[in-house]
């Protein structure tokens, strides 16, 4: 099994192997095979559209968890320009979970604030998996006042499993930290554009999720718990997380129609870890469309206009 | 009948024969020193302790009860009925747990919110019934919430809130989590109007209520011992894979920690935030 894909992913990597061995005797051997390797390649493709259309919840968890699916840094690389990462919450400690610093998007100047996950063991430890602790939330806090105080405008990048649950995390307030941030992010007088690149875990997902306009990648997820967490809850079994998922209605899609999202970026054949280049461009342009029109709001009007969407989100009947 | 019980007194015979006929409830057991106290005394008492102090949990209605004046009271939001957008359904349905819900507490929803006066003074007062559904937040939650919040601006008066909560609505999904957006925006604008938002933390207070509007108070006040965190604790023993200290994340834990201002004995806390209230809102010393 190869590890760099998922269990529904094998038939590709099945495939892929082969082309691979084709192409590796047409090195060696007289024989023509280029239209063998094209037939073969034609049929990948095929075969992956056939499987990425009808993914289940569960499936697009795990596509959202990826080890190979790009992080925030990422993206910063292909689609920031002059990017300076900046550190610390000026109280504690920086926590490289979040990634957050000043660049230039398309041309214009902007603050951005991400999650970060790791790549190999080392870098997973360094960035705790992406879960954050007070530290990272404040240090985001701190960049996102400076934001308004500049008139930078702000993306956002969600991608955690959810904030640290730990002793110290506890200890420094890992709650008042989030909700100080919903709290200073729905007043903000700057525009805000979160995209949700992978896991949108919780309430360390939406503590830097407050925003004007809320999109998402095609195989990101977004929910209150993790499906893991809602089944050991709710069917006293974490195993059952693929049914947890169905019902918490957690892909981009079901957010879209619910009306809880705004747009969803499309990720390349296979996902975006098959194709960064690609997957940066859609993402680059669908961040430059949703800041267009933000910009030249009035700042007041701005925040005003986000805190009556804020308060417009609940399912009630009176 | 044992050859020992002959030997007693008849007195004391009949008062061992009699026990079965005691009413139900009429005595109850102490959860923090296992003393046996009279029911009717522990209500007077505020349902705290006589003998150590040991605050239990209480339904939303008495907590308001308790602290606001009888008159005038005006419930907010309480035709409200919560949705189902998801048609959640894990081993029961939502709508039935929801039901079910109703029927044990009498509430329609988790949070209860009236407008009335604290010593004569008008005052917004919500508080969550932990016995719906363990306190949790949904669509309902929220949108009384932000009503309590819209009717403090309205009337230009102080908010208070008691927490009592283990998070977001699981089965609301995505629309929970956006409850805790909703809420830090109300306050967020109760805030800009310099109005007073008081939130008590009673037992217990997890999750995403205490990550968004509990923890957003301009005072964060306590009851003695309660549970207030963000993880539960049996999530971060699993992560941290060590028993944690004895007293972590209660009340007297996060007064030293820093996160909250006062820790206030629920006998106290009508005459305290009353005083409060009344040096915040630059007006006389309550009567």
């Amino acid at each position: 099994m190869n590890l760099d894909f998922l269990e529904f992913e094998q038939p590709i990597a099945e495939m892929l192997a082969k082309i691979e061995e084709l192409r590796m005797m047409g090195n060696d051997s007289q024989v023509d095979i280029q239209d063998e390797i094209a037939r073969l390649e034609a049929k990948s493709k095929a075969l992956t559209a056939s499987i990425f259309s009808r993914l289940t919840p569960w499936q697009t968890t795990q596509l959202a968890r990826h080890p190979l699916r790009p992080y925030t840094l990422d993206y910063i690389e292909q689609i920031v320009d002059d990017f300076q990462e900046l550190h610390g919450d000026r109280s504690f400690a920086d926590d490289p979970s979040i990634v957050a610093g000043i660049g230039r998007l398309a041309g214009k100047p902007l603050m951005l604030i991400g999650h970060q996950k790791g790549r190999n063991t080392q870098q997973k430890i360094r960035r705790n998996f992406g879960m954050p602790r007070p530290e990272g939330y404040r240090k985001a806090l701190r960049l996102l006042q400076m934001a308004e105080r500049f008139r930078l405008p702000v993306v956002t990048f969600i991608d955690t499993p959810g904030a640290y649950p730990g002793v110290g995390a506890e200890e420094r307030g890992q709650s008042e930290a989030i909700a100080r941030n919903l709290f200073v992010m729905a007043g903000l007088r700057t525009p805000i554009v979160a995209v949700v690149i992978g896991e949108g875990g919780s309430g360390g997902a939406l503590a830097i999720g407050v925003a004007d306009r809320v999109l998402m990648l095609q195989y990101g997820t977004y929910s209150v718990i993790s499906p893991e967490g809602c089944a050991s809850i709710l069917w006293k079994d974490a195993a059952k997380a693929d049914l947890a998922a169905e019902a918490m209605a957690i892909t981009a899609s079901d957010l879209k129609q619910q009306g809880l999202i705004d747009e969803i970026i499309p990720e390349p054949t296979g996902g975006a870890h098959r194709d960064y280049a690609t997957m940066a461009n859609n993402l680059k342009a669908a961040m430059v469309d949703a800041l267009e029109p933000l910009v030249t709001e009035l700042p007041d009007l701005l925040m005003e206009n986000r805190q009556k969407r804020l308060l417009a989100y609940g399912a009630f009947s009176a | 009948m044992s050859w020992f019980e002959n030997l007693l007194p008849g007195r004391i015979r009949t008062e061992g024969g009699s026990r079965k006929t005691i009413p139900q409830g009429l005595w109850t057991k102490c959860p923090g020193c296992a003393a046996v106290l009279y029911r009717a005394e522990l209500e007077r008492n505020h349902d705290v302790c006589p003998k150590c102090d040991h605050h239990n949990r209480i339904d939303a209605r008495r907590r308001l009860d308790l602290f606001l004046d009888p008159e005038p009271r005006e419930e907010l939001g309480a035709d409200l009925q919560s949705g189902d957008p998801l048609r959640f359904r894990d081993s029961k349905k939502y709508k039935d747990r929801l039901t079910a819900a109703q029927k044990t507490t009498g509430e329609n929803d988790a949070l209860v919110v009236l407008r009335g006066k604290l010593k004569a003074q008008a005052i917004v007062a919500a508080a969550f019934e932990f016995k719906f559904m363990g306190g949790s937040m949904g669509s309902v939650v929220g949108e009384r919430f932000v009503l309590g919040v819209q009717a403090a601006i309205k009337q230009r008066c102080p908010l208070v809130c008691f927490a009592a909560s283990g998070g977001a609505r699981m089965q609301e999904s995505l629309f929970s989590l956006m409850q805790m957006a909703k809420t830090s925006a109300a306050l967020n604008q109760l805030a800009q109007q310099g109005l007073p938002f008081i939130s008590v933390l009673t037992d217990p207070t997890m999750g995403g209520v205490s990550a968004s509007l509990a923890m957003l108070g301009d005072l964060n006040i306590a009851e003695p011992n309660a549970l207030i965190g963000f993880a539960g604790p049996r999530v971060i023993e699993q992560t941290v894979r060590e028993t944690l200290p004895a007293g972590f994340q209660r009340s007297e834990f996060l007064l030293e920690k820093g996160a909250i201002d006062q820790i206030i004995d629920r006998r106290q806390l009508r005459d305290q935030l009353a005083i409060t209230l009344s040096i915040l809102c630059h007006r006389a010393p309550p009567a």
